[in-house]
Parts: C-alpha cells; structure tokens; sequence
C-alpha cells in the first residue's frame, strides 16, 4: 500500500530537481513563446494534480473533471467583463463557481464507484458543456466570451508581458503542489488512498468512505478551479471548448501517462503533452498519429506512467 | 560530357543565386497561416490553405521584391490552440502578417491579441458579423464576407423572383445559423413573406428526421442554413421523408456548396442558395481559377478553396502597393484596406470603410451539367455590402442577430 | 398522431443504431471490463472500409461483409497485442484505448481524407413507406428489422450455446471462469474482436442515411455509453432496453425541447447512476 522507499538516490529526486531548477530559472532566457508554453504547463500542470487527487489517491477515474476548470473560467470571465467586477471579486467568483459545483455534483456521484463513477462524470462534463454552448446569454455560446484583462496590471504588478505572468502562474503552482503534497500526506489523504486499495475493509474500520470520497472530489474541484481561473486570465478568454470531452480526456492521459499517485508525474504529464503538441504540429500536419503511436508505446513502457517507472506499486 | 554538364549545372545555380542576391537585399517576408488541420474540419483547412498555396505558386512566392516565406499552423479548431499557434508565429517566428482562421469561435479568440500585437491579419472565411461591425479591430481585414451579407439579398429575392410567401427555416444553432437566418428574415419579411418556424439542429446532430417531421407540407419552402456533413445528410434525408418535390428547397451557400456537393446525389437538384462565389461562375477569371485548382488537386474548388485564394491575392497586392516594406505594420493594413486587385475568381470586390467585402451576391440553382453537380448562377446581384441597403451607423446601432 | 408515429418509428431507428453499436461495446465490457474508447474508431473504420469497396464494387453487401472482416481483424490483433498484457489494469487498457483511438482518427484523415459522404442505399430499399400522412423510409425500417435479427442472433448465441455459456459464466466473474478451465484470454479476444465487427456493422447500417466523416468516432461514442450505463454493463438484454430509452428520448426530446437537446441524453444516465450506481440490469 505505502510506496516502497528508494534505496539508492531515485532518478525521480534529480529529475525533479532539475525542472524545479529549470522553472524558476530558465524563462528570462527563453523566447517570450516558449514562457507561453511553460505557462500552460505550469497551470495544466495544477489541472491534472487537482485529478490526480481523484485518480490516482483516491481510485475514482473522472472523465468530467475539465467541467470544474472550465465552470471556475467562466466565472471569471462573465464576472470580469459582464458585470466588471474587481479582480478579487472576479477569482472568488470563479473560485466559488467551481468548487460550489464540485460540492454539488459530488452529492450525486461520490457512492458511485470505478468505470461507473468513469461515466458519470463523463455524463456531468457533458451536461456542463452543453451548458456553455447552450445558455448563451451567459456564455456568449460557442463564441466565448473575450476581452479578460490582464491579470499583471489587475493586482498591480510593476511590469505585465508573458514572463511577470508566468512567475505569477508559478507561485500559484508552487502553492498548489505544497497544498496537496500535505493533503495526501494527511491522515485523510492516507485514508483516501485506504479507500483506493480497500474501501470495504475501511468502512469496516469506522470510516466514512463516503464522506471522504466527496472531499476528495470536492477538494480536486476547488484546485482545478484555481487552474480554471489562472487558464481565463491567460488566454484573455473562455470557450466552451475548455470543459468538452476532449479536454477532459487529454487531462485524464496527462495523469495516467505521468503516474498516477504521484502529484509530480502528473505535471510531467502535462508538460509532455503540451510541449510534443506545439513543437510536432510545427513539422507535421500528421502530428494527431505520431501523438497516438507516442502514447500507445508509452503505454507499452510504463503502464502504471513515467514517474511510477520502475516502481512496483500495487499489482 | 558529364562534366560539362555539372559545369553548365554549377553556373547556372551560381547565376540564380547572384541574380537573387542582387534582387534580394532585404530578408524574406514572413506570412503566418493557420488553419485546421486536424480533426472534424481538416478537409475545410486543406481547402483553405491549397487556395493560398495556388497562388502562391503563381507568383513565385516573390512580392514586393522579396521572398516570401510561408509557415503553416494547424489551429485545430480549438480558440486557445489558435491563440497559441498565433503567439508561436508572431513571437517565436516573427511573422510580419498572418493570414487564417476557420470557426468564428476561433476569430472572436484572435482579435484582441492582434490588435495588442498590432500585427495585421486578413480572415478570409471567419463570417461572424460582429468581426467587421460591432466589435471590429483596425488590425483584421475580412477578405471573405459576413454571414448575413448574401442572406439579406436573398431574402427579397425569394419573395420577389422565386414568388416564396411562407417559410420553415432549420438551420445550425449557434452564430453563423442565428446571422444567416437573421439576415434572410430581416428582408424577406419586410418584403411581405412570413417566417412559419423556426428549427434550431444542435451541430452535433446526424439525423434530421426528429426536425424534417415538424415541417408542415402546405408551407412554400424550406430554407436550410447547414455546412459539410451535416449539409450532406440532410439533403438526403429530406427526400428520404417526401418533402423533396412537394416542398421547394433554399438555402445558405454552403448547404450546396462545392466542399460537399460532389457527394450528393440527384436529391440536391434544383436547391437554391445564394452566396458570394460559385465554382460554375461564368467568367474568364473563375474558369482558369477553377481549371487549374481542379488539375492540380484533383477537386472542384469550393468557396473555401477560393477564399485564400482571393485572400492571397489581395495580401500580396498590399504588399506590393508599399513595395515590400511589411516591417511598416501601419502601412500594410493601410495598403490592405485600400487596395482592389482585378480579375478575382469571385468577381470585383472592395472592402468599405469597416473591412468587410463590398461583392457580387449570385443566386445558385444546383444543376447537373455533364454528369457533375454544380450551383449554376442564375441571377447576380452586384456589389452588395454587409449593411446591404441599410445606414451603417442605424444599423450598428440594432442588436446583432439572435435565435 | 402522425407526428407521433413518425417519431416513435425513428426512435426505433435510433435505438436499432445505437443497439449494434453498444452490443459490442456492452460485451467486451461484461467480458473485460474494459472501456474501451476506441469502440466508436470501429465504428467509424466500418463506414470508410465499407465506401472504398462499395466504391470499387458497386456492391454495398460486398462493402459490408468486407468491413466487418476488416475491423474483426483490427480489433483481434488489437486486443492480443495491445490489450491482453494488462488484463487486471483497467486504467492502463483504457489509456491504450484513448492512443488507439487518436491513431485511427488521424489515420483515417490521412487514408481517406476529410470529405464527408454516404454510402448508397440499397436500389431495392429505396423510397418510402406511406401509410395516409405518415412517410417513413423503407430502408430505415429495414435497419429495424436487421438490428432485431441481429438482436435475437446474439441472445440464442448467449443463452444456447456453450460459446455463449462461457461468455455469461465469465461475466459473472472472470477468475471463477478461468478456474473452471475456461481459456479466458481466448475468450476476450474472440468476444471483442465479434464487438468491434458489431460496432462497423452499425455504421455500414447507418451509412447511406449518416455517412461517414471525420469526426464521427467521437460523436456516437459518448451516446453508446448512455445505453451501455443505463442497461447495465455487460448485459445484452440492457443494451437493448437502454437503445430504446435512449432512441426515445432523443427523438422526442429533440422534437419537443430543441433547447435542451445538449442535456436530454445525459440527464437520464446521471439520474439511473445516481440512484442505482451500477445502472438497471448491471451487477456490481
């Protein structure tokens, strides 16, 4: 159950030296594009801990989670253009969409369990997009809804452009990680992952699996709500493509191609994903299938996921 | 002998490279195109793109007396991946212009990092009303049209010339179905004629049958506002349900038009639409456009096809018209809002003061001529503009069209 | 009252369509418990298999039998070779299923290009049905009958055969199964291989009304799904009960409350889960 300690230095530890390194230090060296990309990984990157949260400690595959991160997006741009409110206004609104919405859908979801609590969420994510396309007086439809200032100049930074947003988007991050690093190490993320390798024998031990699976769920929607937040200043706009099934399909390959339950391979995940899109689709217009044979030798290599490599964790 | 050869070969590439030397003391320009080329609407950005290559090819890839350097992006149809791809072109590398852009969902996306870039942009298929009215940007030129433009025109013209009093209209439910009906309302009721119903298909809709079913068979005509496979499948099943024959078929152009017509069959006869191109377009100019896009890739061009190629055309006379100084960003939306090349496959165009195409709206009936489907013109009606006959300012000042 | 007819008559359609396709999803589920993403590629492969050689044939039966063959074969070699090494890891087989699933979207692209077409109706099946005001095409309710047929064929198949009692013995439970001396492995592949053939064989039905296009893996899958959850994982008499639901309520949700046609197909499957978290006829 526990994860087995590493004997020699792990290639994991310097690995995840060297990005952390390579984050904080590298941007002011690269091309304002490629701040960009790292942008997007860094918040992606928060995206598929805040499932891996669902996924990987707590054994419940969502295939709905972009709905939190999209819902948490919208909030931010209906309320900072529509109704232009403040920037703190804005994010708590975001913020309370998302994680308000997890709360309540996770009333209806947390007893299920497995492939069905896979079809569920897959189900919400759907209801959800249909809801950003459909009720366009809100939404703006499938056009979005444009024009979100710039985060940078909102809260007063000194300097605005790609890089003071990336340090920004990296102190969120930083923050993030450290949150859910102690969450799962937490008697209640030790009992999640009870839950994950044994739900009868916990519930037979005095837990309230089902009172933990909601948290898991409701706590997951409130970090990628932060991730939907960070996504809508970004971009400058929302979309309903944000939250389709596409989206969160791509973020469920993010963490099992990283490693599930491991917070760290999640961000890889992203990291991968991102970086081989751009960079493939500027050689190739048939990136789409190298992507797939990328993914299906993955697979091959490392079924449990990168950072799990090596790792032999529950059979 | 084969020395001599290779001698010849060494000086006549030394020749090109000198000459070209000589020509070409500044760096090349840099266009940045994105389209989709991936997913459910590749063929359309394929489309899109072998226009602009066609040109390109034309002209050497040489205007303004320099090189031209083309780099391809595919947007995926997805606004954040667009806005991506437009960072990596204009940031990573530097393009001084770009050109593109597919789904209205993705122009909307683009417009407000062009304008803070300053960097110009022509649209050649994006219709979304709004790019060039309400929420326009000095920094996008629209070298294809609005939704509603040929709709307005068509509306009177099925009132006055086709004699339609009463119409059911289905159509696709989001922006570019809501402006097309729009527009084709907007006239066709002031004309006199009454819209009986409106029905709103979902995008993701394959079967029409829960929609054909509500259509009443004492109504004039249909008027079907639908695009690619969903233009095709309904075609079909509109005979499919009796209504072929009994109830009169019209439309937006691109429910027939050439980017899906070759799959249809006999069922598409007598359909007619209105749109700013058609492949059958009787002049000089379309018929050697559409000989030579046919020999080279082997299909009928579609409104897509001949967008960039358009597009392309009137990019690279801009360029020309400030001799190749596209460093000079001002100077080029300058030159591409002013200039006016000749000899278009779609016919003369201008663009008004808003950058949206002044152009020829054509009437098309779907016909077979020689075994093959196309949307013979059958009436014109030249230089209509987005506002049609309407004040501009009156106009801006009415909301945009809604469900 | 017309309306009414046509309506349930094309819900019925609806339901013939998705039964085919979720049959086989349904199956491999019960069998592997797998969720298989890349059901709805087969069921796009099947149309494209299908117009290449009616396109060279001119026969449609021709184009049919091929297909299923073709994507038989796929998803054999698929599940030996692909799928078979992680038996006991879901997530891992169903990443495969995601990889596989973008391979043959993109693939398809580059074989086949992007243009949109139908499959030809059947001569023979062209025209309509009309019965006073009702007009209902001869080839949809052709699709009905077959899909019936075909749902009778695979309950005698599972109910009275010893293939058929081996399937059901491992649904129930795989590791029983195998300790009975059931090659379970073997099994899998027959039975998925037979799923993605059942999967192209619902969109050669579908051909000649839906076509074939980029795109439309994706866009039957999530539907499929519906029926499977709402039936119940791994049972065939589910499939078929939710097919009719889920025709149903389509048709008339989308004839009677365009509005909510984003939601009409996903609103039932939430509340069956909710309430019942393993759906009607499904076993924990």
């Amino acid at each position: 159950m526990a994860e087995p300690r590493a004997t020699a230095p792990d290639w994991r530890l310097v690995v995840a030296g060297l990005g952390a390194v390579f984050l904080l230090a590298a941007p002011p060296f690269l091309s304002a594009y490629w701040v960009g990309l790292l942008t997007q990984v860094v918040i992606l990157g928060i995206l598929a801990m805040s499932l891996d949260l669902l996924i990987g400690y707590t054994g419940l595959p969502s295939l709905g989670h972009a709905g939190f991160f999209g819902v948490a997006a919208y909030g931010v741009g209906i309320l900072s253009t529509t109704y232009q409110a403040g920037v703190v206004a804005s994010i708590a609104g975001g913020f309370i969409a998302g994680t308000g919405l997890a709360a309540l859908l996770g009333l209806i979801v947390s007893h299920v369990r497995d492939v069905y609590f896979l079809m569920i969420t897959m189900a919400l994510g759907m209801v959800l997009w249909g809801l950003s396309f459909r009720w366009i007086p809100v939404t703006g439809g499938d056009n979005g809804i444009a024009g979100i200032p710039r985060l940078e100049t909102l809260i007063g930074l000194p300097a605005t452009g790609p890089i003071p947003f990336y340090y920004l988007a990296l102190v969120v991050f930083a923050a993030c990680i450290v949150l859910m690093m102690v969450l799962v190490k937490s008697p209640f993320g030790l009992t999640l992952q009870g839950i994950r390798e044994h739900e009868p024998r916990m519930r037979s031990l005095g837990f309230n699996t089902w009172l933990h699976g909601y948290l898991s769920y409701v706590c997951a929607g409130a970090f990628a709500s932060v991730a939907g937040i960070m996504w809508a200043y970004y971009n400058g706009f929302v979309s309903p493509t944000y939250l389709d099934l596409t989206a969160s399909s791509e973020l469920f390959l993010m963490v099992t191609l990283g490693g599930p339950a491991t917070l760290v391979g999640p961000v890889i995940g992203a990291g991968a994903i991102v970086i081989l899109k751009n960079v493939m689709s500027a050689y190739t217009a048939r990136w789409l299938l190298i992507l797939g044979i990328v993914y299906i030798v993955t697979i091959l290599w490392a079924p449990q996921g990168l950072w799990n490599l090596g790792r032999h964790r529950r059979s | 002998m084969n020395a001599v050869r290779a001698l010849l070969l060494v000086v006549a590439v030394a020749a090109t490279f000198i000459s070209a030397q000589t020509n070409d003391t500044r760096p090349p320009i840099k266009i940045g195109f994105m389209v989709p080329l991936s997913g459910g609407n590749a063929q359309n950005g394929r489309d899109i793109l072998n226009g602009f290559l066609m040109y390109l090819d034309e002209i050497g890839y040489r205007a303004g007396g320099r090189q031209i350097e083309l780099i391809v992006e595919d947007d995926e149809a997805i606004p954040a991946v667009g806005l991506t791809k437009a960072r990596k072109l204009v940031e990573r590398d530097e393009v001084h212009v770009m050109a593109g852009a597919l789904l209205s969902s993705t122009g909307y996306a683009l417009a407000p990092y062009i304008t803070s870039m300053k960097i110009p942009m022509v649209y050649p298929v994006v219709s979304a009303d709004d790019l060039t009215q309400r929420r326009r940007s000095e920094w996008i030129v629209r070298t294809g049209w609005s939704g509603s433009q040929p709709n307005h025109a068509f509306g009177e013209y099925a009132y006055q010339k086709l004699g339609i009093r009463s119409v059911v209209t289905i159509a696709l439910d989001y922006a570019f179905g809501w402006e097309s009906v729009g527009g084709f309302e907007r006239t066709f009721a002031a004309a006199g004629g009454r819209i009986r119903q409106k029905l709103w298909v979902p995008l993701s809709a394959h079967d029409f049958a829960p929609y054909l079913a509500q259509i009443p068979r004492d109504v004039d005509a249909v008027y079907a506002l639908l695009l690619g496979r969903t233009a095709l499948q309904f075609m079909r099943q509109y005979e499919e349900f009796g209504l072929k024959g009994r109830v009169t078929l019209i439309g937006g152009g691109t429910t027939t038009d050439e980017h899906v017509l070759p799959f249809m069959g006999d069922e598409a006869i007598g359909t007619v639409t209105a749109l700013h191109y058609s492949a059958a377009l009787d002049t000089p100019a379309n018929k050697a456009f559409a000989a030579t896009y046919r020999a080279r890739f082997k299909k009928i061009p579609s409104y897509y096809s001949e967008s960039m190629y358009t597009g392309g055309k009137w990019l690279i006379a801009a360029i020309n018209a400030i001799d190749g100084r596209v460093e000079d960003r001002a100077a080029l939306v300058e030159a591409l809002r002013r200039v006016r090349p000749s000899d278009l496959p779609r016919g003369p165009m201008e663009l008004d003061a808003y950058g949206n195409p002044i152009e020829n709206v054509y009437i098309r009936r779907v016909e077979r001529v020689n075994g093959e489907l196309q949307n013979t013109v059958i009436d014109t009606f030249p230089r209509v503009s987005q506002f049609w006959t309407f004040d501009p300012d009156r106009y801006l000042s009415e909301p945009l069209y809604e469900r | 009252m017309t309306y009414f007819v046509v309506q349930s008559l094309n819900g019925l359609f609806s339901a013939a369509l998705l039964f085919l396709i979720a049959s086989g999803l349904t199956l491999a589920f019960g069998v592997m418990r797998i969720v298989n993403i890349a059901h709805g590629s087969f069921y796009m492969l099947g149309v494209y298999v299908a117009y290449t050689v009616a396109a060279r044939t001119s026969s449609l039966l021709a184009g049919a039998l091929l297909a299923l063959f073709v994507v038989a074969i796929v998803g054999f070699l698929m599940q030996r070779f692909f799928l078979r090494r992680f038996a006991s890891q879901p997530l891992a087989q169903m990443m495969m299923t995601m990889g596989f699933a973008l391979f043959f979207r993109d693939a398809a692209l580059m074989l086949w290009g992007g243009d949109p077409f139908t499959l030809p109706t059947p001569r023979w099946l062209t025209g309509s049905m009309e019965i006073g005001d009702i007009v209902f095409p001869w080839y949809r309710v052709f699709v009905i009958v077959v899909a019936a047929l075909v749902g009778v064929g695979l309950w005698i198949v599972n109910d009275r055969t010893l293939i058929g009692a081996r399937v059901r013995a491992t649904v129930d439970d795989p590791e029983i199964a195998a300790a009975t001396g059931i090659n379970v492995a073997r099994l899998s592949g027959g039975v998925f291989a037979a799923g993605a053939a059942l999967a192209a064989f619902g969109g050669v039905m579908g051909g000649p009304i839906l076509g074939g296009y980029p795109g439309m893996d994706f866009e039957l899958l999530p539907l499929a799904f519906v029926v499977v959850i709402i039936g119940g994982m791994g049972s065939l008499k589910g499939a078929l009960i939710g097919a009719i639901v889920v025709g149903m309520i389509d048709n008339f949700g989308k004839a009677l409350v365009p509005e909510l046609s984003y939601f009409t197909l996903f609103a039932p499957m939430v509340l069956v889960l909710a309430l019942k978290p393993t759906g009607l006829y499904g076993r924990a």
